[in-house]
């Protein structure tokens, strides 16, 4: 085990794919010679050569559209968007294409793609720059959904989806990038789609998360732990698979859930979960499912008014005090 | 003394100093961020100065305009107050967008200045909109659109001209190519690299100028309005022209070498046309001085004005979401 950055796992993860697979490359805005706007991609130009290590224009629908065509053709494109905010200018590809063809083509066509996006919000980026968008890929049958929250998921989970056989949205988070934590060695280590992490077992309430608000919710659960309450925690890892076995059990045990996200309220993953809860556990919920989540509204620029249409942890902690004790 | 373009000295002088304010405060917004007064993405304008005044000083303050994230200089030379500016990039509630915004998203529909937007070509259908409203009632304004030479690679850059053409909108498009869309060089992201021949297809006229050089930016946008104006559809500039510092406040600027930088620096636009000012007798020294001045205690009164003035309120969070004002 190394302790290392979530962006240097994800570049190990890049590196160690396409060493294994000359199928594989990369492509992207100043994925190349800038080595990527968060540095993700950083040296592979050096190692893989242009052939490989590809800078594109800016032209988010032609480079989700030629990822497509190549992974059609035989090849396993990791393209880049430098955000997910500009996956709004591929969505024609992702949605109407790349998530479609397998299905629309009586399963005689793959398309093994991997489209990575940084996102999330909290850097006082403005409206057009901060957004959490999951829920608009969760919402199409087709995309796989991956949503590392820790340095060993991000590789773990970035080797499977280069290896998986269909299109993946590998959303990570902006403000993760500089997260050390342990990452197994071995380039082997894979972390399978569609099974949540317990990163803390609990009985009182179950705390669920995915990519940063996974990480709101163990905070929460420490300083919830210092009042007497016991929470659970489940990281979900990937939103499509969703691991509702997991969810269950732990619902099934504790009677109350939380999800936690940074997105949108309304219409975000965790309106999916809580409904789902409902759907497969209602007779075991001593309380409604709640959903701490960002406000419904445009990331604000002034830092006070993004904080506050942010999830905090104190407001995990207090919805928590509404529910327990039900 | 020389005249060009029937310039009084006056209007010369003012050239100057507009350029000379975005100038002064482009570089006090890179001390204010250094102090963390300004946060998020901050895109300076530094050298480029020549375009967006030489091209304001030849459209009305009727006509419109729509910019990218790299506006702060549009907006100043479109008559934004240094005060709304600082303020908006503090995050003030007196700001430009009342703190909504920040550095990306300054707003004035009192200037006609219609948006600053930070999706690399997202301002160009609106230009085309906003032209479209003007050729529906009828006006003689024009919509000047500013974008960087990433922009026209983007699908809907080319849907714009197509459009602003077949309905022969009014619409003048200035491409601001400082040969870099953050650290990617034109000639490794542009089939042609004289970007005015990418609208050679839509038969419209297209030029380049020195866009290092307020005059040359004020011959080529003058001829250009002029035709937009008189219904002679949409027209292109390429102001080829260099951002003297990183991309953003947090690049670090390494894909440029010294010796390019050198190269630019010494066309300093500013530097240009005072020499040029004072070499043909237009002004003196002492006049630039006193102008230097006057602009710096104005930028100095804009950081004062934007560090006193109250953060918006939390209970505002939800304001301005949608038109009857409840969340
Ligand atoms: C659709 C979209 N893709 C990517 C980005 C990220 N991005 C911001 S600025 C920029 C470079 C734009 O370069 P250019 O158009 O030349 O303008 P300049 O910054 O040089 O003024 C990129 C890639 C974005 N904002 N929008
Ligand atoms: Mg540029």
């Amino acid at each position: 085990m190394a302790e290392i950055r979530y962006r240097e796992a994800l570049n190990q993860a890049l590196r160690e794919e396409m060493a294994r697979d000359d199928r594989v490359f990369v492509m992207g805005e100043d994925v190349a010679f800038f080595g990527g706007s968060f540095k993700v991609t950083e040296g592979l130009l050096a190692e893989f050569t242009e052939r490989r290590v590809i800078d594109t224009p800016i032209s988010e629908a032609a480079i989700v559209g030629c990822g497509i065509g190549a992974a059609l053709a035989g090849l396993r494109p990791v393209v880049e968007l430098m955000t997910v905010n500009f996956a709004l200018l591929a969505m024609d590809q992702i949605v109407n294409h790349a998530a479609k063809i397998r299905y629309m083509f009586g399963g005689k066509a793959k398309v093994p793609l991997v489209i990575r996006c940084p996102g999330g919000g909290g850097h006082q980026l403005g409206a057009q720059h901060s957004q959490s968008l999951e829920a608009y890929f969760l919402h199409c049958p087709g995309l796989r959904v991956a949503v590392p929250a820790t340095p060993a998921d991000a590789k773990g989970l970035l080797k499977s989806a280069i290896r998986d056989e269909g299109p993946v949205m590998f959303i990570e988070h902006e403000g993760l990038y500089g997260l050390k934590g342990e990452v197994p060695d071995g380039s082997d280590y894979l972390v399978p789609f569609g099974q949540a992490a317990v990163t803390r077992t609990g009985k009182d309430v179950s705390l669920i998360g995915y990519s940063r608000g996974a990480m709101l919710a163990a905070q929460a659960a420490e300083e919830l732990a210092q009042k007497g309450v016991d929470a659970e925690v489940i990281d979900l890892r990937t939103l499509n698979p969703l691991d509702m076995d997991t969810i269950i059990g732990s619902v099934k045990k504790t009677s109350r859930a939380v999800v936690v996200y940074e997105a949108w309220k309304t219409g975000g993953a965790g309106a999916e979960i809580s409904a789902r809860i409902a759907e497969s556990a209602f007779d075991h919920l001593d309380a409604p499912v709640a959903r701490v989540a960002g406000g419904d509204v445009p990331a604000p620029y002034n830092k006070h008014l993004e904080a506050a249409s942010l999830p905090q942890v104190e407001d995990i902690i207090s919805a928590v005090d509404q529910i327990v004790g039900v | 003394m020389v005249v060009e373009l029937g310039l009084t000295e006056q209007e010369h002088l003012k050239l100057y100093r507009q350029m000379l304010l975005i100038r002064t405060f482009e570089e006090t917004t890179a001390e204010q961020y250094a102090k963390g007064n300004i946060t998020g993405f901050t895109h300076l304008y530094s050298g480029e100065e020549a375009v967006a005044v030489g091209a304001m000083s030849v459209i009305s303050d009727k006509d419109y305009v729509v910019s990218s994230y790299r506006e702060h200089g549009h907006a100043l030379a479109k008559g934004a107050t240094p005060r709304a500016v600082m303020a908006e990039l503090f995050g003030k509630s007196t700001g430009i967008s009342h703190g909504r915004g920040g550095s990306m998203h300054l707003f004035d529909p009192d200037l006609r200045f219609m948006g600053g937007y930070a999706i690399v070509a997202g301002g160009l259908p609106i230009s085309a909109g906003i032209a479209q409203a003007v050729k529906y009632r009828n006006g003689d304004e024009i919509v000047a659109v500013f974008f960087g030479d990433g922009a026209v690679n983007q699908g809907v850059f080319h849907e714009t001209v197509n459009i602003a053409k077949l309905w022969s909108l009014p619409l003048v498009l200035i491409c601001e190519n400082n040969f870099y869309g953050i650290g990617t060089n034109v000639s490794r992201a542009s089939a042609v690299e004289d970007l005015y021949k990418r609208v050679c297809g839509f038969n419209i006229r297209a030029v380049q100028v020195d866009g290092m050089d307020v005059m040359a930016v004020r011959k080529g946008v003058e001829e250009a309005a002029r035709i937009s104006r008189g219904g002679g559809g949409p027209t292109f500039v390429e102001a080829k022209t260099y951002r003297f510092r990183g991309h953003s406040m947090s690049d670090p600027d390494e894909y440029r070498s010294k010796m390019e930088l050198k190269i630019w620096r010494d066309r300093d636009p500013l530097t240009k046309f005072s020499s040029h000012l004072v070499n043909e007798g237009t002004a003196d020294q002492k006049t630039l001085d006193e102008i230097k001045r006057e602009v710096e205690a104005e930028v100095a009164d804009a950081v004062d004005f934007a560090e006193k003035s109250p953060e918006p309120p939390l209970t505002q969070l939800m304001d301005g979401l949608y038109p009857n004002g409840s969340a």
